[in-house]
């Protein structure tokens, strides 16, 4: 990069069902949120990325940038904000775009945000959207909506590894209980793996408690060069490295159906640029929008071999006391996942860790991963960022 | 002595289909829906029996152990949201079976579940202003639920009527409050055949806001706690919410157990909360208390606070050993009769 960058402010609201607010409302109270946690004002702000999967298809909305500069009191001011969108990849892209821009040299105050208003849709036609991040030609048009493309691969790592149904489980009741100190997280009640086990199906093997919910919600950063990070806050939390890669958008293209190769290719390149290795990793938030996903992830961040991220879950390596905490917001399980602000939330909730003031917090971690991927794996954005005391 | 209820009278039809025959025929998961709804049955309709006839038999019944006859009776208003007719009054038939008319005032009532609770009000003002002594509130639905839709493991028949009155009251009403908002949480437009609904927007925007809004407010102005009544009685769209929201304001299940129909009967729509009442007023003795808070989606609460007075005994129907007199039917013969299918 050309020069370093910094987060130095975060916000979110909680997710949930927000029957009572809308799409404007919620990026509206993130973002206030995250400028007054940077301590920057409006006419400070030179640019905005706002990640947003389908406002178009979930609210009849479009041009949603314009409409969060205008809405946060930006429009008098020829802001340029940019709406960035890679399905639920978008709100990582949006947090790397700001970063970019930053390092670049081109911007010195940046918010990155992320926004989803699910909840004003019915389930079929909310199916319906999200399907659009698969191939609609190649995948949804013959039946294979997302949940069915994760249950095929989660059958494929079963198959091949030996990955069972109670290791999927553990997902989710570890992502349940780090949620249960997290105030923003949609479900912060507990559950046994034979609660998850009897939930109903969804696309077998995975079962309704496999699955992220749909969720309102928004979160925003605020970034700025590192140089200039202390000036706004004591504790700023420093990109080392933000990297992203592109697969082939339908899983029968993939070299492997088992690992997604946009996340351990834009891994890779991002601990090469941060100068880590994966045992350097402290802890990761990773997209579990379905179990199988954080397995893959597990494996494809190289916290565990490939084939064996069932069962680090299961061992309690992947738990906040653990040898590598992964999800300690809760994930996208628990904490709910509104498409694309769970990107950006994930980098929100990366930030509080390492200033040491999450809720359910991770002893001294100091370097942590991102991991945010487009549908089923077309796209994948990992960032590595620190608490700048191994720097 | 106030103004109260003088008599009641409740109806369900004996027809029941299980909720594992139900979604035997979708391909659902019984076990999940039971878990998830918490009703185990619900009642049909048979072949003949609309909101009209149900009507008329939860009339009648209110009336067999009073004094007061048809002639006594100033005014009918019967809620529903499946009146058989869309424009001629469900009420003069009713009115005119149990021989009330034809001096009398009488309307039908819709809003969605909560019609019922709102004829109560409705009567209860003529009363207390002096224009009648007696008149007559019923809710009834045979309610529709789309082959298919979620609402077919709820949707199902059943009415209550209940005298109220300034003489001979059994169960007085202190006070009543409404809560009411503008929330399409759940919709028939004229002309079409099944309500649509909001999913889970039915929910927490919706019966909890709306229940939870009444119910403080009457406990509010009448500065009581759930711990004043010995019963509590909810609109009980399926088994689950009733308990969810009596709980959340303080009421146990000692409480609102005796109330509670839901798992056994369905949704009975504007039924469903007076028929609970009826339940309780069968149980209840006098000098005791009941919180009662109906809800209809579109959307509101009414609230009453009611006190149990001398000469209950006397008007017990006995409706929970009536609902034991049941005949299961299959996914066939209640499509049957319900009119899902029809011979030509």
């Amino acid at each position: 990069m050309q020069r370093n960058v910094a987060v130095v402010g975060v916000g979110q609201t909680a997710f949930g069902e927000h029957w009572e607010r809308s799409f404007r409302d919620l990026f509206v109270t993130a973002g206030v949120r995250a400028l007054e946690d940077a301590g920057v004002g409006g006419d400070e702000i030179d640019a905005m990325y706002g990640g947003n999967m389908s406002a178009g298809q979930f609210i009849r909305q479009e041009h949603v940038a314009a409409l969060i500069a205008d809405y946060a009191g930006l429009a008098t001011e020829g802001v340029p904000a940019t709406r960035v969108e890679a399905a639920d990849a978008s709100g990582g892209l949006a947090f790397r775009q700001a970063v970019l821009d930053v390092a670049s040299g081109a911007s010195d105050v940046v918010v990155a945000s992320g926004v989803e208003k699910m909840t004003d849709l019915g389930s079929d036609e909310t199916n319906d959207a999200l399907a659009g991040s698969a191939d609609r030609e190649w995948e949804v048009f013959g039946g294979g909506n997302v949940a069915a493309l994760y249950a095929l691969m989660a059958r494929a790592h079963m198959n091949r590894y030996g990955t069972t149904r109670r290791e999927l489980s553990q997902v989710a009741v570890k992502n349940h209980r780090h949620a249960s100190g997290n105030e923003y997280a949609q479900y912060t009640n507990e559950v046994s793996a034979e609660v998850v086990e009897s939930t109903p199906y969804v696309a077998e093997p995975l079962r309704a408690f496999d699955c992220s919910p749909a969720s309102d919600g928004a979160a925003a950063v605020v970034v700025v060069p590192a140089e200039d990070a202390t000036a706004y806050v004591d504790d700023p939390v420093y990109v080392e490295a933000t990297e992203q890669a592109s697969d082939s958008l339908t899983v029968h293209d993939r070299r492997d159906i088992t690992a997604l190769d946009a996340t351990s290719e834009a891994a890779e390149r991002a601990y090469a640029e941060a100068n880590f290795s994966p045992g350097d990793i402290d802890f990761a938030e990773v997209h579990d929008s379905y179990t199988i996903g954080e397995v893959l992830a597990v494996e494809d961040l190289g916290f565990a071999e490939k084939g064996e991220g069932g069962g680090f879950i299961d061992e309690g390596r992947a738990s906040v006391g653990g040898e590598t905490p992964v999800n300690p917001s809760g994930g996208l399980k628990a904490c709910g996942h509104p498409l694309g602000a769970t990107g950006v939330r994930q980098v929100v909730d990366a930030t509080r860790q390492l200033r040491g003031d999450a809720g359910t917090q991770v002893e001294d971690g100091s370097v942590a991963v991102t991991q945010n991927v487009g549908g089923t794996g077309g796209t994948a954005v990992v960032n590595v960022l620190s608490d700048g005391g191994s720097v | 002595m106030g103004a109260g209820i003088v008599s009641y009278g409740g109806y369900v039809p004996r027809y029941r289909i299980r909720t594992e025959e139900i979604a035997r025929v979708w391909g659902d998961d019984a076990d999940a829906v039971e878990g998830g709804l918490r009703v185990g049955s619900k009642s049909v309709p048979d072949e003949d029996e609309d909101t009209a006839t149900i009507s008329v038999e939860a009339a009648r019944r209110a009336l067999d152990r009073t004094s007061v006859d048809g002639d006594g009776i100033g005014a009918i208003y019967v809620g529903s949201e499946s009146h058989p007719y869309a424009v001629k009054p469900t009420a003069t038939i009713v009115g005119a079976a149990v021989g009330a008319t034809p001096l009398m005032t009488a309307a039908d009532m819709e809003f969605a579940c909560k019609a019922g609770t709102a004829g109560i009000q409705a009567v209860l003002g003529l009363v207390e202003s002096g224009r009648i002594d007696n008149g007559m509130a019923i809710g009834a639905d045979v309610s529709q639920g789309a082959p298919g839709d979620a609402l077919e493991y709820s949707a199902a028949a059943g009415g209550a009527a209940f005298v109220v009155g300034d003489q001979n009251v059994v169960a007085e009403i202190e006070d009543t409050v409404s809560y009411t908002s503008d929330t399409p949480d759940f919709w028939r437009r004229e002309g079409e055949r099944y309500p649509q609904h909001g999913e889970r927007f039915t929910g927490k925007p919706a019966y909890f806001k709306h229940t939870e809004g009444a119910s403080n407010e009457l406990l509010d102005r009448l500065d009581a706690s759930p711990d004043d009544y010995d019963h509590a009685v909810f609109h009980q769209p399926n088994g689950k919410f009733p308990a969810r929201v009596a709980e959340s304001l303080g009421f146990d299940e000692e409480q609102y157990a005796t109330g509670l129909l839901a798992p056994d009967i369905g949704n009975t729509y504007s039924g469903a909360s007076l028929l609970g009442l009826v339940a309780v007023l069968d149980e209840a003795e006098a000098g005791e208390r009941i919180f009662f808070v109906s809800f209809g989606s579109g959307a509101g609460s009414d609230a009453f606070s009611l006190t149990v007075r001398d000469g209950i005994e006397e008007k017990r129907t006995g409706l929970r050993e009536t609902l034991e007199d049941v005949e299961y039917v299959d996914y066939a013969q209640y499509a049957k009769h319900k009119g899902k299918i029809k011979d030509e």
